[in-house]
C-alpha cells in the first residue's frame, strides 16, 4: 500500500471509505461485537452460526463485519443488524439457537425477534 | 423501543461501529484528519492551546488539566522527549481502556502522534498489561498499518515531523498504573514509585520530559481537534468538561460500559442508565475510584458527578470503575475487600503503605469477626489519616479512602458490628444466627437433609431446630426451604 503524502490523499481515502459504507446500504450488514469479553461469552460461535444459517437460508447480499465493544456487557454476545433502508437494531444474549432464529426471522423477513437491546446513547460522529 | 438517551459517546465513539483491524474503516470516520491538519497546517502551540481551551482533564483519575501538562513538557528545550500512553488498567471491575484499545486502536495512535507533535517528541510508548492479548494484537496491527500508510515513521505527510510508537508490556502490578512507578517499570527497574517533583513532564522516562496520559484521555483528543475546543467545553460542568466512561459492575441490571456527560447525577446513572439493582433490591452505595476511592450512597443520588463533587464527597473520579452495592452488601466487608486488594498490591517500598495496609486489614477483620471494640474506631481513623499523610505515592495515600468513606457514611453499620455484634446486611458469618421460625416450619425435613454438618434436628411434621454451636452458616438450608421458615438474624 502506498504511503499517504498529503492531506488531499488522506481525504481521498476517507471519501473512498465513505463510499464503501454507502454501498453497503443495499445489503444486510451483520456487525458482531468481538472484544475479549464478547468472544468469551460466545461471540465467535454466534458469528459462525449466523454465517452458516445465512448460507442455509440461501440469503445473498449479507455482509459481515467484526467490531469492538458494543458496551452492553449484560447482554453479550451482541450483534447489530442493519437491514437495507432500516435503522440498525442491536440484538443481545444470543446463542447458537437464537442466532439461527435471528437469521430465519429478522434477516429473512424483517420480523423482530426477542432480545432487542435498547440503545440508550447518542454517538458523536466526526 | 424508545429509551432516554442519557449517554453521550465521545471517547468510545467508534467502539462497536468500525472494524478495529481495518485502518480504512478508521479513515471513514475522519480518521487521522486531526493529525494531518495539525502537522501540515498548524503549530504545536496551537494544538496545546486547543487542548487547554477544551478543558480536558486527565481521565486516569487525577484530573490534571491535559493541555497544561502538555505545555510543561513543551517548554523543555531538549532534543528527546517521550509520549507515554498508560494502558495499565488495574482497578477491580474496570475495563474502559481495554474496550477502547480493542474497539478503536487508531484513535489512540493518532492522539499519541498529536501529543508528540505538540510537545516535540518523536517516540511514543504504550505501557500495556500483558493480560490484554487481544488489545495488544489490535494495537500492534494498528501501529503497523499506520506505518505502512506513512502516518507513523519519518517525515509524516512530508511535514518533517517524525513519530513512531512502541509497546512495553506490564506484568499486571496495580502500582504500575501510577506514573512514576510505570516509568521505572518501563526502564526495566522494579515498579516502585518515586517522589515528585521532578514531575515526569520535566524529567520522566530516561530522565527526559515525558507526558503520561491515560487511554481515555487520548481517546478524546482527535474528537477535540476535529470538532473544536468550544464544542467539547460546552459539554459537562464548569470545571469538568466532556464525558466520562464508567464500567458499571456489581449489583446492577445493565452491567456494561457507559459514557455519560460530566454533571450527570448518580440517580440517573444507577436507575436510568444502569436499570437499578437486580431483584428489586434497594440500592445502597456505589464505589467510585476503585480501591482508592470511596462510597457514594443513596443519599448522594442528586449529586452531579464531576471531579470536584466526588472529592467533596470523600470519593474520587478514579479511572472509572463503578461498583454498585445493594442492601445485601455489608459496608465493613466491602472496605475489607478493597483493603485486601491494596494489601496485595502495595509495592512495599514505604512503610505506611506496606505495614499500614496490613494493620488496617487486621482491625477490619477483627470487627467483621465480632471481636471489635469501640477503641478500634479511633485506631482505624488515626491509622488511616496517618497513612494518607505519609505514604509515598498515590496508591498508599488513597488506600485508606474506602475505610474512611464507609466509616463516615455507614457509621451505624460499624457500630452494629462492634456494639450489638450484628451484621445488618447478613454478610459477616461470625455475627449471624440462622434460625428456623417454628410457626412457619412444617417439618418437611428438607433442611436437615441438606445440612452439611447435620446440625438440624427435629421429627417429621414437627418444627426443626438448628444447633447454633455446630452451624457453619453456609445458608444451604435457607435456599432449600420452600416455606421461608429459615432466616438470618
Amino acid at each position: 500500500m502506498a504511503k499517504i503524502a498529503s492531506i488531499a490523499e488522506l481525504k481521498k481515502l476517507q471519501e473512498k471509505n465513505k463510499a464503501k459504507v454507502a454501498a453497503r446500504k443495499d445489503k444486510i450488514l451483520v456487525n458482531v461485537s468481538l472484544a475479549t469479553c464478547s468472544i468469551a461469552s460466545g461471540g465467535k460461535a454466534v458469528m459462525e452460526a449466523i454465517k452458516d444459517e445465512v448460507t442455509k437460508q440461501g440469503l445473498s447480499d449479507v455482509e459481515f463485519m467484526q467490531s469492538g465493544c458494543m458496551t452492553f456487557c449484560y447482554a453479550e454476545p451482541t450483534v447489530i443488524v442493519t437491514l437495507p433502508g432500516k435503522e440498525p437494531v442491536c440484538f443481545g444474549k444470543l446463542d447458537e439457537k437464537s442466532a439461527r432464529e435471528l437469521v430465519q426471522k429478522y434477516l429473512k423477513n424483517g420480523e423482530v425477534v426477542d432480545n432487542v437491546v435498547p440503545v440508550n446513547y447518542v454517538r458523536v460522529e466526526l | 423501543m424508545e429509551v432516554a438517551k442519557k449517554q453521550l459517546r465521545i471517547a468510545t465513539r467508534n467502539c462497536g461501529f468500525i472494524d478495529p483491524e481495518n485502518i480504512e474503516d478508521y479513515f471513514g470516520v475522519r480518521g487521522y484528519e486531526a493529525l494531518a491538519n495539525a502537522i501540515t497546517a498548524s503549530t504545536p502551540a496551537a494544538v496545546i492551546d486547543e487542548v487547554k481551551k477544551s478543558g480536558l482533564r486527565g481521565r486516569g483519575g487525577g484530573g490534571f488539566p491535559t493541555g497544561t501538562k502538555w505545555s510543561f513538557a513543551a517548554a523543555n528545550q531538549v532534543p528527546q522527549k517521550y509520549v507515554v500512553c498508560n494502558a495499565d488498567e488495574g482497578d477491580p471491575g474496570a475495563f474502559m481502556d481495554r474496550a477502547v484499545l480493542e474497539g478503536d486502536p487508531h484513535n489512540i495512535v493518532e492522539a499519541m502522534a498529536l501529543c508528540g507533535y505538540a510537545i516535540g517528541a518523536s517516540i511514543g510508548v504504550v505501557y500495556i498489561r500483558a493480560e490484554y492479548p487481544l488489545a495488544i494484537k489490535r494495537l500492534v496491527k494498528a501501529i503497523e498499518d499506520a506505518r505502512a500508510y506513512g502516518l507513523l515513521g519519518k517525515n509524516i505527510l512530508g511535514s518533517g515531523f517524525d513519530f513512531d510508537i512502541e509497546l512495553k508490556y506490564g506484568a499486571g502490578a496495580f502500582v504500575c498504573g501510577e506514573e512514576t512507578a510505570l516509568i521505572r517499570s518501563m526502564e526495566g527497574s522494579r515498579g516502585e514509585p518515586y517522589t515528585k517533583p521532578p514531575f515526569p513532564a520535566n524529567s520522566g522516562y530516561w530522565s527526559k520530559p515525558t507526558i503520561v496520559n491515560n487511554v481515555e484521555t487520548f481517546a478524546n483528543i482527535p474528537a477535540i481537534m476535529v470538532k473544536g475546543a468550544d464544542w467539547f467545553s460546552s459539554i459537562g460542568t464548569e470545571k469538568s468538561k466532556g464525558t466520562k466512561v464508567f464500567a458499571l459492575a456489581g449489583k446492577i441490571n445493565n452491567t456494561g460500559l457507559i459514557e455519560v456527560p460530566m454533571g450527570i447525577t448518580l440517580e440517573e446513572v444507577i436507575f436510568e442508565v444502569g436499570g437499578g439493582c437486580p431483584g428489586g433490591k434497594k440500592f445502597k452505595a456505589v464505589q467510585t475510584g476503585g480501591p482508592s476511592g470511596g462510597a457514594l450512597t443513596y443519599k448522594d443520588a442528586d449529586v452531579p458527578i464531576d471531579y470536584d463533587n466526588l472529592l467533596a464527597k470523600n470519593s474520587m473520579m478514579g479511572s472509572g470503575g463503578m461498583i454498585v452495592m445493594d442492601e445485601d452488601n455489608c459496608m465493613v466487608d466491602v472496605a475489607k475487600f478493597f483493603l485486601d486488594f491494596t494489601m496485595d498490591e502495595t509495592c512495599g517500598k514505604c512503610t505506611p503503605c506496606r505495614i499500614g495496609s496490613k494493620r488496617l486489614y487486621e482491625i477490619l477483620s477483627k470487627i467483621t469477626h465480632g471481636q471489635g471494640t469501640e477503641a478500634d474506631f479511633e485506631k482505624l481513623k488515626t491509622l488511616a489519616v496517618n497513612i494518607k499523610d505519609t505514604a509515598l505515592c498515590g496508591l498508599g495515600q488513597t488506600m485508606p479512602n474506602p475505610v474512611l468513606s464507609t466509616m463516615n457514611t455507614f457509621a451505624d453499620e460499624y457500630i452494629a458490628h462492634v456494639r450489638d455484634k450484628k451484621c445488618p446486611a447478613g454478610v459477616c458469618t461470625d455475627l449471624l444466627e440462622i434460625v428456623i421460625l417454628p410457626e412457619k416450619c412444617v417439618g418437611c425435613t428438607l433442611c436437615a437433609r441438606v445440612c452439611p454438618v447435620n446440625c438440624i434436628s427435629g421429627k417429621v411434621k414437627e418444627a426443626h431446630v438448628i444447633d447454633q454451636a455446630a452451624c457453619i452458616k453456609c445458608g444451604a438450608c435457607i435456599e432449600k426451604c420452600k416455606f421461608d421458615a429459615i432466616v438470618k438474624k
